[in-house]
């Protein structure tokens, strides 16, 4: 079985979002981190890879410097790591980027592709879904659990108030929560492994059948009007089965969790 | 001449950063209140192979390089002193000896239980007649057939009774040198549990409270011949030697120490507030920092070089790293006893209490000028090349 996990650099928005002037990220002024969605995503691949063996590729479109998170992931256990980038791939938004990102899949083999729901510095939820479009394939979206059974998917896809189980037959794409698990850390061996792995880079010309049009800047219908930190909006959690202690733990862990604190 | 740590030590410290302060913080007061040995903790490192850093793949271990596992123990000791030297005694002072000294049975047979934290590792040199004077040691063992049969006692070990595999040093011969009858040593590997090896009293100590310290007791305790780590007679050397690399590990749990209090004092002086404005506006407070600051770098780069030093024994480079590493400890200790007590002044009476985690640094910092050889004996071994 072979699995593509796409994931992306952002910036850690927990100690705050700061923005340029212009309304754009402020990426230098805030570390670099793996998007929380996407390592929960990666987590289950590898899960699966321990249970069955599978073949884990991470995939990420970004500057250079986003091989750092190639090689955490690889670090983690994924087994090979690509990059995309390109000048002209630049300013690319969710289209652009789905678009981008379907054409290197179309040179991958893979059974299952695992996106995170959404990018913490972005928080569109478009580009999985996206994917799925651009490459024909069934997705399921917001999975807070994923079995393999046999050539299929089941998954819990999350609600506000429920979850929906959902199967499906590989190949599709599914979109990760960050709840879905606890992302396991690296290892030092890993880590060492890793900056020894080789890292295949593609530009524009190794994307398949992609048009200009829907590439970088120029191919984004996405106009930035104005930017705000973000204001979260659910119909939150009723939780009664906790005591004073217990619930203090409980929303302290739901913070974090959340990049809050 | 490069001080820059490479994108591969950086994201290694990351990670011990980050296992650190979600994994190892949460826990550090209560470990030092209970005086409770952070078994789960251990267990965990164990899954991510932090008690393996330096050991080679083939033996199981993580093979990465020294620098790698001093900055596992420096990230560690920042949050929990007891944590960082609990990997330490056991990478150091068990399995860095077995690496080094071990036939490849024994490599075999140990180093990948080790690595993978399934077993525990602990060193026993001292005894209640000796500490530095080694020639007290009172601990014997005695060949009958295909068993040494080992008799005596060794006190302040470090790992005790939680260990599983222990490095044992005691006497086999008394040979004539110069004139003078002296006592000849040879290192042994002991299992837990085997027949005649008991645990005596565990200590309540000032600082490292959670570190299980315990007395070992042999009477007529029989291990297999093979049992001998490295060649009869060559247990003092073999015995100095692993001192040296633990010295290097203990100078990073000293330098964790100092720089887990620089952090937390910076924190607090920036938040408490006299006379209308932060502590940390003021003059005094400005200038202890900084002199902290200078000290704990400075202390780094020695406990950064003597592990290059010991890196490059380990790739088979015929140097010694001993006295880099008396120096880095010696100087780590102090700065970390000097910047820990300035950090409990700086937080005022706050720093007296138990609450804040200077308080618990300052007595955990004590022991780093004490143990593997005090402050006095790495100022004799550093002295001793100056003058030899």
């Amino acid at each position: 079985m072979k699995i593509v996990v796409c994931i992306k650099q952002v910036p850690d928005t927990k100690g705050g979002v700061k923005f340029n002037p212009d309304g754009t990220l402020d990426r230098g002024a805030m570390l670099a981190i793996m998007n929380p969605d996407d390592k929960a995503g990666l987590e289950a691949a590898l899960r699966i890879k321990d249970e069955t063996g599978a073949e884990v590729t991470v995939l990420t479109m970004g500057l250079p410097k986003a091989e750092e998170v190639l090689r955490e992931a690889i670090a983690m256990g994924a087994d090979k790591g690509i990059l995309v980038t390109d000048r002209v791939l630049g300013g690319a938004d969710t289209w652009a980027t789905s678009t981008t990102l379907a054409g290197a899949l179309r040179n991958i083999d893979y059974d299952l592709i695992i996106t995170g729901r959404q990018a913490i510095d972005g928080d569109t939820a478009q580009v999985g879904p996206q994917i799925s479009e651009h490459l024909d394939l069934p997705v399921i979206s917001y999975a807070k659990d994923i079995k393999i059974e046999g050539d299929s998917v089941v998954v819990e896809r999350q609600y506000d108030d429920r979850y929906h189980v959902l199967k499906a037959k590989m190949p599709c794409l599914i979109t990760a929560l960050s709840e879905l698990n606890e992302p396991r850390y690296m290892t030092p061996g890993g880590i060492f492994d890793a900056f020894d792995a080789e890292i295949t880079v593609w530009g524009r010309a190794d994307l398949k059948d992609v048009d200009d049009s829907n590439l970088g800047l120029k191919g984004s219908p996405t106009k930035i009007a104005k930017a705000s930190d973000k204001v979260r909006k659910g119909a939150g959690e009723i939780k009664t089965d906790l005591d004073a202690d217990g619930a203090v733990v409980y929303i302290m862990d739901k913070l974090k969790e959340k990049h809050v604190i | 001449m490069d001080f820059t740590l490479s994108k591969k030590h950086e994201m290694a410290r990351q990670l011990f950063k980050d296992f650190a302060e979600t994994e190892v913080k949460p826990l550090a007061q209560e470990v030092d209140e209970t005086e409770h040995f952070p078994m789960d903790t251990v267990k965990k490192m164990g899954k991510y192979g932090f008690m393996g850093i330096p050991i080679p793949k083939e033996y199981g271990g993580q093979g990465c390089d020294i620098l790698t596992y001093i900055m596992c123990v420096e990230e560690l000791s920042k949050v929990c002193g007891t944590t960082g030297v609990v990997v330490s005694a056991h990478t150091s002072l068990c399995a860095d000896p077995i690496l080094t000294y071990g036939t490849e049975e024994q490599k075999k047979k140990y180093l990948p239980d080790l690595a993978s934290g399934k077993k525990i590792g602990a060193f026993g040199l001292t005894e209640p007649g000796a500490g530095t004077d080694a020639q007290g040691v009172q601990t014997k063992a005695v060949l009958e057939g295909d068993e040494w049969v080992l008799n005596g006692s060794k006190c302040f070990i470090t790992n005790g009774e939680v260990a599983d595999i222990y490095i044992v040093i005691a006497y086999t011969d008394v040979v004539e040198k110069r004139g003078r009858k002296v006592k000849s040593f040879s290192a042994f590997i002991v299992e837990k549990g085997t027949p005649g090896f008991s645990f005596g009293t565990k200590e309540k100590k000032m600082g490292i409270r959670g570190s299980a310290t315990y007395e070992l007791i042999f009477q007529d305790c029989r291990i297999p011949k093979d049992a001998l780590l490295g060649p009869q007679g060559k247990g003092f050397p073999i015995a100095m030697h692993t001192l040296d690399g633990g010295r290097i590990g203990i100078a990073s749990q000293a330098l964790g120490l100092a720089e887990g209090a620089l952090e937390r004092t910076i924190e607090y002086t920036k938040e408490r507030k006299q006379f209308g404005r932060s502590i940390s506006a003021q003059q005094n407070t400005q200038f202890q920092l900084a002199d902290m600051a200078t000290k704990v770098e400075a202390a780094r780069n020695l406990v950064y070089k003597a592990a290059m030093k010991k890196q490059e024994f380990a790739e088979g480079a015929k140097v010694s790293y001993s006295v880099e590493a008396a120096m880095a400890k010696l100087y780590a200790a102090e700065v970390a006893m000097e910047v820990t007590t300035k950090a409990v002044q700086l937080h005022g009476g706050y720093g007296y209490i138990r609450e804040y985690d200077v308080e618990r640094m300052m007595r955990d910092a004590k022991i780093t000028e004490i143990y593997e050889g005090t402050s006095e004996v790495q100022r004799m071994v550093i002295s001793g090349s100056l003058l030899k």
